[in-house]
Order: C-alpha cells, then structure tokens, then sequence
C-alpha cells in the first residue's frame, strides 16, 4: 500500500516541478475555449441552441483530462528509456500494485489540470446549475482520468519507442475528441457519427459532465454515462495491469 | 544460491548468451567476467526476473525467477550498469523511495539513508534534483541506493564504471563487509580485472555468450600460464575489440558511457 502512495507522491512531485508541463497544457484548452468559444458563440445562439460556452465547458475541460491522463500513462515510456522503470520492476511490489500506483498518480495529475480548467472557464462566465452539480462533475471527470490513464499504460506497455507516442495521439485520441459531441450536440449529426460516438467511452464522460453542470438534454443518460464510464475504466484497469506485469526490459 | 543450467537467451536469431551453465554458492563473492556484448547483462537480467529465457534453467535460492518472481525479487539487491534514477527527483527522494518500496521500517530509513549518502560523499547534495548531479555522483548515488536494504544476494553490473578510485575503495570494502558480517551473495561484473581479483572468490568468464572459463583467480592464471588476471583475461578472449559484433545498442551505451565519463 505504501509503495502505491510513494509512486503516487512521485508522479505530484514531477507534476509540480515542471512549470513548462502546467503552463504548457493549459494553450491548448484556452485556444479552444477563446477561438471556438467566441468563434462559434454567435451562430450557436442564432441556430437557438442557447449558450456556446455553456454547452463548450466540459467539453474542454474533459479535452484537457484526457490528453493530460493519456499523457501520463504514456509517461511510461519515457520511465523505461530513462531506465527509471527497470528500479519500480525489480523491487519486491507486485506489479499490479506498482500499476495502481503510477494510474493513481498520472489521473491525480490530469485532474488537478481539468481543475485549471474549470476555473479558466468560470472566469469566461461558464456556471454551473448548482453548487450540487459540483461533486456529481467531478466524479465524472475523475472516471475519465483514470479511465485513460490506465488506457495510457496498456498502449505504453507495449510500445516502447518515443515515435508510437504520435501515433497514438493522432490515430486513437485525436478521433476519440473530436467525435465525441465535446464540440458540437450529437443530436441532428448523421447517423454514422452518433454510433461512432456511442462507441467512443470519451463520448460518454463528456455527456455526464454536461448533465452534471445542468444541461437540460443529455445524449445517453446520467446513469448509463456513469454506468459505461465505470464498466470501460476497471476493463482498462485490468488490461493495463495484465499488461504492465508482462513487460520485460 | 544461484544454479544456471543451458541457459540461452536469443533476440530474434542473435544468440545473446548461448548454452551457458554455472553455480554461485551462498556466501560467495562471484564474478561474471567478459568482453563488450559478451551477454553479462542480459544473464543478469533472466536472473533478476527482467527478462525471460528463451531456454534452460535458472535457479535463484531455489526458486525460477521467471516463475516466483516475487519471491526472487524479495531475495535480491541490484546495481544496474544502466541509469535507473529519477531525475527529477532529489538524491533523498529516489532513496526514500527505494526504502519505502523494499519496506525499510520507518525508522532505520534516516539513518541508512544518511549512512549511505555520507559514505559516497552525497549527503551535502541530498536535497539537489539529480538531474543536476555529474556523472559520476549520479554513480554514486545508484551504488548507495542499491546498499540501501540488506538483501540475499547483490547483483552489481559494472557498479564501479565511472568511478574514482576513491569511491571504488569505499565500495569493495563496504561489498566486503556485507558479504564478511551479512554473509550476503555477491555476483558481480566488472572490467577492471584488478579488481576482481581483489574481492571476488570465484570468477567465470563468458565470451560471444559462451562461458570459457570458471575457477578461481589462481586456477584462471595457472590453466592460461600468464601471471595477472588480465593477461588470463586476454589469454582467454583473445585481444580483438568487439565492435564488430556489437549492435547499435551497445554502441550507444558505448556512447553514453564515454559522455558520462567525459563529464565528470
Ligand atoms: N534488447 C536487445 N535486443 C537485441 N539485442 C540485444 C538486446 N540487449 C542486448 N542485446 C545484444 O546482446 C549482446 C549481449 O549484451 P549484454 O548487454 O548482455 O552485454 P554485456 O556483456 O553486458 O556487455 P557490456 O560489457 O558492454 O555491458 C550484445 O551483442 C547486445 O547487442
Ligand atoms: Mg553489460
């Protein structure tokens, strides 16, 4: 149990070491929420779909969380060509224990990155329904930082290579944003998008975020959101630790 | 302690370590000698449950390493050839770290931890990142976190690569200790044959993945006629340099080691 909170405490101690990584971060989202925000803002009440950054928000926020998480799984790689890894590998700790550890610490991280966000986007005059929405949020986003850290983990457990890390980000997450309603409502697109979306588990997270901040429509439901979002994160979970304990160095 | 039966190791067709057999008994200082790419660091690796064989038997106080891996891991103590630090992490952080996960009670991790750093003159420098440290303390440091917990058996690949002479002392004689007062296992490699020579019992020495020698320091000199265990060495290897064979990834390691020692 220790040694799942001294990783955990490593990954913090990294996190808030690196001022490039939480400055740096935080572009991305701040570009989405100025240029889409502002850009679009107009047209989406024109068409009467009512506020755009209301509806943006959590779409960000959940942007920001999953790059963060899958970002932090992924910092695996960097671990075993640093050689790092081979110290956590050899020690008396079950592996899965040492898994836990590095999700815990990688999904404490992408979190506290959301947070920022959040509060980014509360000064842009995002609001929540209620001060009750809170905590219903963030179990929403604490599911998809775990859920795609541990996602993270699995991939760099196989990869070992700096290139796949691209790869990964253009071909599995990149899709996974984009079509998954954090922009724009699923109801009204093609039918071929809103099952493309129903498969995608980010779908599902960005979906519970909204009705937890109060948006009236919501695409699958709270419960099958929360449902979908739990089921998906403890399969990552075990794919990630089987994995993790397969690797050899 | 440890029994290595046929053991064989293949990347792909490259035959890394090719049939080889010896036993390291308990108490014993053991050196694994051999040229660049001679297949010492992937032994140790199938012995410390990094990496599986492709074939053979290996025992580690009695136990497969590639199936009880972790009552292995609970036996053994390692100082890779590699780095294996934390960069980002202080001198103190990447100990306490290795304390908490080899489960040094609470109380004895200070002390240690300060013993340790004091030996390799690192205490001063105990709340510096790492990545601020020159080559040769970053050595340093791994060698005192590898001595932090007293384990069955120490596995120390080229623990001395890198090294002044001074730091070098310190270590054989801390190692020396240990296996004296602890009765720990020492398996070693190292290419400084004085050395060996010095702290090690028994030695084998393994060439193109073949072991082909085993004995002691006297039995090696006297099978090769030759006076020192270099030339024994030499006797045995024959004196061309291993470039040719070695992959890229020995020629990097090449590298780094070259920049790590340049640098300090
Ligand atoms: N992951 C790998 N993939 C392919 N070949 C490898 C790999 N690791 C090692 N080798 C090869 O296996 C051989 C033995 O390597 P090893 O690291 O065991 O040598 P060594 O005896 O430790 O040498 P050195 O004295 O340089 O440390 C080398 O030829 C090396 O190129
Ligand atoms: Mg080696």
């Amino acid at each position: 149990m220790n040694a799942v909170y001294v990783l955990w405490i490593r990954q913090l101690k990294r996190y808030s070491r690196s001022r490039a990584r939480i400055v740096g971060s935080l572009g991305q989202p701040l570009l989405f929420l100025v240029a889409l925000g502002f850009g679009f803002g107009p047209i989406f009440r024109r068409a009467g779909a009512g506020n755009y950054l209301q509806f943006l928000a959590p779409g960000v926020i959940g942007m920001t969380i999953l790059f963060s998480a899958v970002f932090s799984g992924i910092e695996l790689i960097w671990d075993r060509q640093f050689g790092f890894l081979k110290e956590t590998l050899v020690a008396p700790v079950p592996r899965m224990m040492i898994m836990i550890g590095r999700t815990c610490g990688g999904a404490t991280v992408s979190l506290v990155q959301g947070l920022i966000v959040v509060a980014i986007c509360y000064v842009a005059g995002f609001r929540a329904a209620s001060f009750a929405s809170w905590p219903f949020a963030f179990v929403f986003m604490a599911l998809i930082a775990i859920m795609f850290t541990a996602f993270g983990t699995a991939i760099a457990s196989v990869l070992s290579d700096f290139q796949a890390f691209q790869l990964v980000m253009n071909f599995l997450i990149m899709p996974l944003f984009f079509l998954s309603g954090a922009l724009f409502p699923l109801n009204g697109v093609p039918r071929a998008l809103q099952i493309v979306a129903a498969v995608n588990p980010f779908a599902y997270g960005v979906d519970g975020m909204r009705v937890a901040f109060g948006a009236s429509a919501s695409q699958f439901g709270a419960v099958m959101d929360l449902a979908v979002l739990g089921a998906i994160t403890l399969l990552l979970l075990g794919v990630g630790g089987y994995l993790f304990s397969k690797i050899q160095l | 302690m440890i029994r290595v039966e046929n053991l064989v190791k293949k990347y792909g067709d490259f035959t890394a370590v090719n049939d080889i057999s010896f036993e390291v008994d308990q108490g014993e200082v053991f050196a694994f000698l051999g040229p660049n790419g001679a297949g010492k660091t992937t032994t140790i690796k199938m012995l410390t449950t990094l990496l599986k064989p492709t074939s053979g038997t290996v025992e580690v106080d009695g136990l497969d390493p590639s199936i009880s891996h972790h009552e292995v891991r609970k036996r053994f103590g390692i100082v890779f050839q590699d780095p294996s630090l934390d960069d980002e992490l202080t001198a103190y952080e990447n100990l306490e770290l290795h304390c908490i996960l080899y489960k040094v009670p609470r109380k004895a991790r200070k002390e240690r931890i300060e013993k340790l750093l004091g030996l390799f003159e690192l205490w001063e420098r105990r709340d510096d990142p790492v990545k601020q440290f020159s080559g040769g303390m970053k050595r340093r440091l791994e060698i005192a976190r590898g001595l932090l917990h007293t384990p069955k058996i120490l596995f120390l690949d080229e623990p001395t690569l890198g090294l002044d002479p001074q730091t070098r002392n310190h270590l054989w004689a801390h190692v020396q200790k240990l296996n004296h007062e602890e009765q720990v296992t020492v398996f070693l490699t190292t290419h400084y044959m004085e050395e060996a020579d010095r702290v090690a019992q028994r030695i084998a020495i393994i060439d193109h993945g073949k072991i082909v020698a085993q004995g002691t320091s006297e039995d090696l000199k006297r099978r090769t006629s030759t006076q020192t265990l270099e030339q024994a060495f030499l006797a045995l290897t024959g004196s061309t340099i291993r470039d040719e064979i070695a992959g890229s990834i020995d020629q990097m390691r090449q590298m780094s080691r070259m920049w790590r020692g340049g640098r300090r």
